[in-house]
């Protein structure tokens, strides 16, 4: 039964990460149905942004829970200017090209992320500092869930329900709303689409920033390609749940977590991937949109 | 009368040739004849060129001195490129001009080739660089020697180590599902289990790169093994020892070559404290070592390639064999090979009877306090 536990709150883990990755997938997708591909990377920048920050932090003496507050937010500060400044570059212009252009474009985007943090820092693995404290008051239960998994199962609750709260109940989160279900009228209705685009990739940003300094002070190491393998996990969750459904997202990701998570503890984890696509597959045979996906006629 | 003539022209030509050739093996006679075989073109020449030079400088060196048993050493060179169906070639060639022994070949392929060729002529080939365990484990070869380990030597040593140094029962074995990792963990599996003392509780392949390894790791904690046997490189061993440090589990963590690397330590910190890995013996203060770098710096005018130290170690082996033994007959060579100590930049090395070298290979290192120290 522990162990049964310690696999499911695992999972629940992986799947978190996830999850705050693929929200940005998903919500990019459902506003201008555009998979960003560059997006794995923005989360790769973050838990650089927080690595730097936090050596520099480190320097001046600041305590622990300070250090990886600021380091967070500044992550999240750099991460949002780099989301916003690759669609201004990328995918802006190419807004009316066809559909290939901009995916096209972010690919291009992505692979020149990832070659200027390989030429700009190092082609090796760095040293990631444990910005999250053991809590002593957890001591007890840390052989079960650590108190670094369990920050990052608690801090991605808080993030999933302040941004229902946003898109739910604020005038930006209307706006995003009725631009994902016709950009057009959204527009004709005086919405304006340019900027609620930009403050969807600025909000996907941030999100993957705070995946990335999460699983980086985590397991304790970043490399420039750390993104590009959590980016096609977060993709691969954001279509499993649904691809343009936030709580979709957040659907898909646990469920890839939890079932690599089982799947490497009662079978092997030779077949973790396996199991994990084999599961796509299978959703996508018997709900082409994913779990929580609307299908829709396609508008040509 | 045309006739006549070509008869006779033809009969000339056959004298000549006769003359030349009895001449030929009447002055040859005087020398002993190196085989020196390997890439020495071709996209894998970078392996086999070193080999080539490291001769060079042995055979300098001895003919300086006087050569062996008062012969003249002459390095015959012949290319296989790596490739099998070349190297039966350059093994007949090598044959046809008398070679007496073989330093080479270079891959284990065309190794594996040329063997044959050679055991049916009695003729003793050493390669500086050729790891397939099967070379010298099938006894198929008995004129086969190395001066290299094999690539089941870490995984011996590892395993090794486990069960009778640190005396463990349960091990666990992980690899990273690439050629390298895979290859050696699946022969530390078949040596424990061939092992009555301890048993492999855990076997498994990891995806390199994934996002966490947590549900392995608990895996791990599950099979109660005492120590993790990992197969593969420095990011995965990292975290996964970091995520075994983090959940409170002592369990010893033994690797290899691909995490006896100072990135290891600079990514695992604190954590790496204690790690064991398998490496090359450290020849770097051997002061053969050193002086042989240092006289191919002087000739070549650029530092040694890969394998250097090897093929001159071969070298060195082969011709003292000769020089031990009195002659270049097989019999005496082979046991002068198996029973005489040389000394070689790889240190002090003989040659067991499959034709591995005792003394050469690897050594295990421990993380401690920061830095890999070598255990003896």
């Amino acid at each position: 039964m522990e162990y049964f536990l310690e696999l499911f709150l695992g999972g629940l883990t992986r799947g978190s990460i996830y999850a705050l990755i693929a929200l940005g997938y998903t919500m990019v997708y459902g506003i201008i149905e555009l998979i960003n591909f560059a997006h794995g990377e923005i989360y790769m920048i973050g838990a650089f942004t927080a690595l730097i920050v936090a050596s520099v932090l480190t320097l001046f003496g600041l305590n622990q829970i300070a250090i990886l507050v600021l380091a967070s937010i500044t992550a999240v500060i750099y991460s949002a200017a780099y989301g916003f400044t690759v669609e201004k570059i990328a995918y802006k212009p190419l807004r009316h090209a066809q559909r290939l252009s901009p995916l096209i474009s972010a690919i291009g985007m992505s692979i020149f992320l990832q070659n200027y943090v390989l030429l700009a820092q190092t082609s090796d693995f760095l040293p990631f500092p444990s910005l999250i404290p053991d809590f002593e008051f957890w001591e007890a239960y840390s052989h079960i869930i650590g108190s670094a998994e369990l920050v990052i199962l608690i801090t991605t609750t808080i993030v999933m329900i302040l941004l229902t709260f946003l898109i739910k109940f604020t005038k930006i989160g209307k706006a995003m709303r009725a631009t994902a279900q016709d950009r057009n009228m959204a527009m004709l209705v005086g919405v304006n689409v340019n900027q609620v685009i930009s403050m969807t990739f600025i909000i996907g940003s941030a999100l993957a920033a705070v995946g990335g300094v999460l699983i980086a002070s985590h397991i304790g190491m970043i490399n420039f390609y750390i993104g590009f393998i959590a980016g096609i996990k977060a993709f691969t969750a954001a279509v499993l749940g649904g691809i343009g459904s936030i709580p979709g997202a957040v659907l898909g990701s646990l469920v890839l977590g939890l079932t690599e998570s089982f799947a490497t503890g009662y079978v092997s984890s030779d077949y973790e991937d396996v199991f994990a696509f084999a599961l796509l597959v299978l959703i996508l045979i018997f709900r082409p949109a994913g779990i929580l996906g609307r299908s829709t006629t396609q508008k040509v | 009368m045309n006739n006549h003539l070509r008869g006779l022209f033809i009969t000339a030509v056959m004298v000549l040739v006769m003359i030349f050739t009895l001449t030929g093996n009447g002055l040859t006679a005087e020398m002993i004849k190196l085989g020196v075989a390997g890439a020495h073109s071709g996209d894998l020449a970078s392996y086999g060129i070193p080999s080539v030079k490291a001769a060079k400088l042995v055979v300098e060196d001895i003919n300086a001195k006087g050569g062996i048993l008062g012969k003249k050493v002459e390095i015959l060179a012949e290319d296989d490129v790596c490739k099998p169906e070349v190297a039966t070639n350059t093994a007949t060639k090598l044959l046809s001009q008398g070679v007496n022994v073989v330093m080479g070949h270079i891959c284990s392929g065309a190794t594996k080739a040329a063997l044959g060729i050679y055991k049916d002529s009695k003729i003793i080939c050493m390669s500086p660089s050729a790891t397939n365990p099967a070379l010298t484990q099938s006894g198929d070869y008995p004129n086969f020697y190395r001066t290299i380990a094999s690539d089941d030597a870490q995984a011996r040593l590892e395993v090794d180590f486990a069960i009778n140094v640190l005396k463990f029962k349960k091990i666990a074995v992980l690899h990273d599902k690439g050629d390298y990792g895979k290859g050696l963990a699946e022969y530390a599996k078949a040596f424990i289990e061939k092992n009555d003392k301890a048993e492999v509780v855990l076997y498994e392949g990891v995806t390199p790169g994934a996002v966490d390894y947590s549900a392995v790791v608990q895996k791990i904690k599950r099979s109660d093994a005492d120590a993790v046997i990992f197969g593969g490189y420095h990011p995965e061993a990292s975290k996964i020892v970091m995520q075994m440090r983090k959940k409170k589990m002592k369990t010893i963590f033994i690797s290899d070559d691909g995490v006896k690397d100072d990135t290891f330590i600079k990514v695992a910190q604190k954590y790496a404290e204690g790690v064991y890995a398998t490496g090359p013996k450290d020849t770097s203060k051997n002061p053969l070592a050193i002086a042989a770098n240092e006289a191919h710096k002087k000739e070549f005018g650029a530092e040694p390639g890969a394998f250097f130290l090897n093929a001159y170690a071969a070298t060195q082996a082969l011709l003292n064999a000769i020089e031990k033994a009195g002659s270049t007959e097989y019999e005496a060579v082979s046991k002068a090979l198996r029973t005489e100590y040389v000394e070689t930049p790889l240190g002090k090395i003989r040659f067991d009877d499959r034709g591995d070298a005792i003394g050469v290979g690897f050594s295990i290192y421990q993380v401690q306090n920061g830095v890999y120290v070598e255990l003896k």
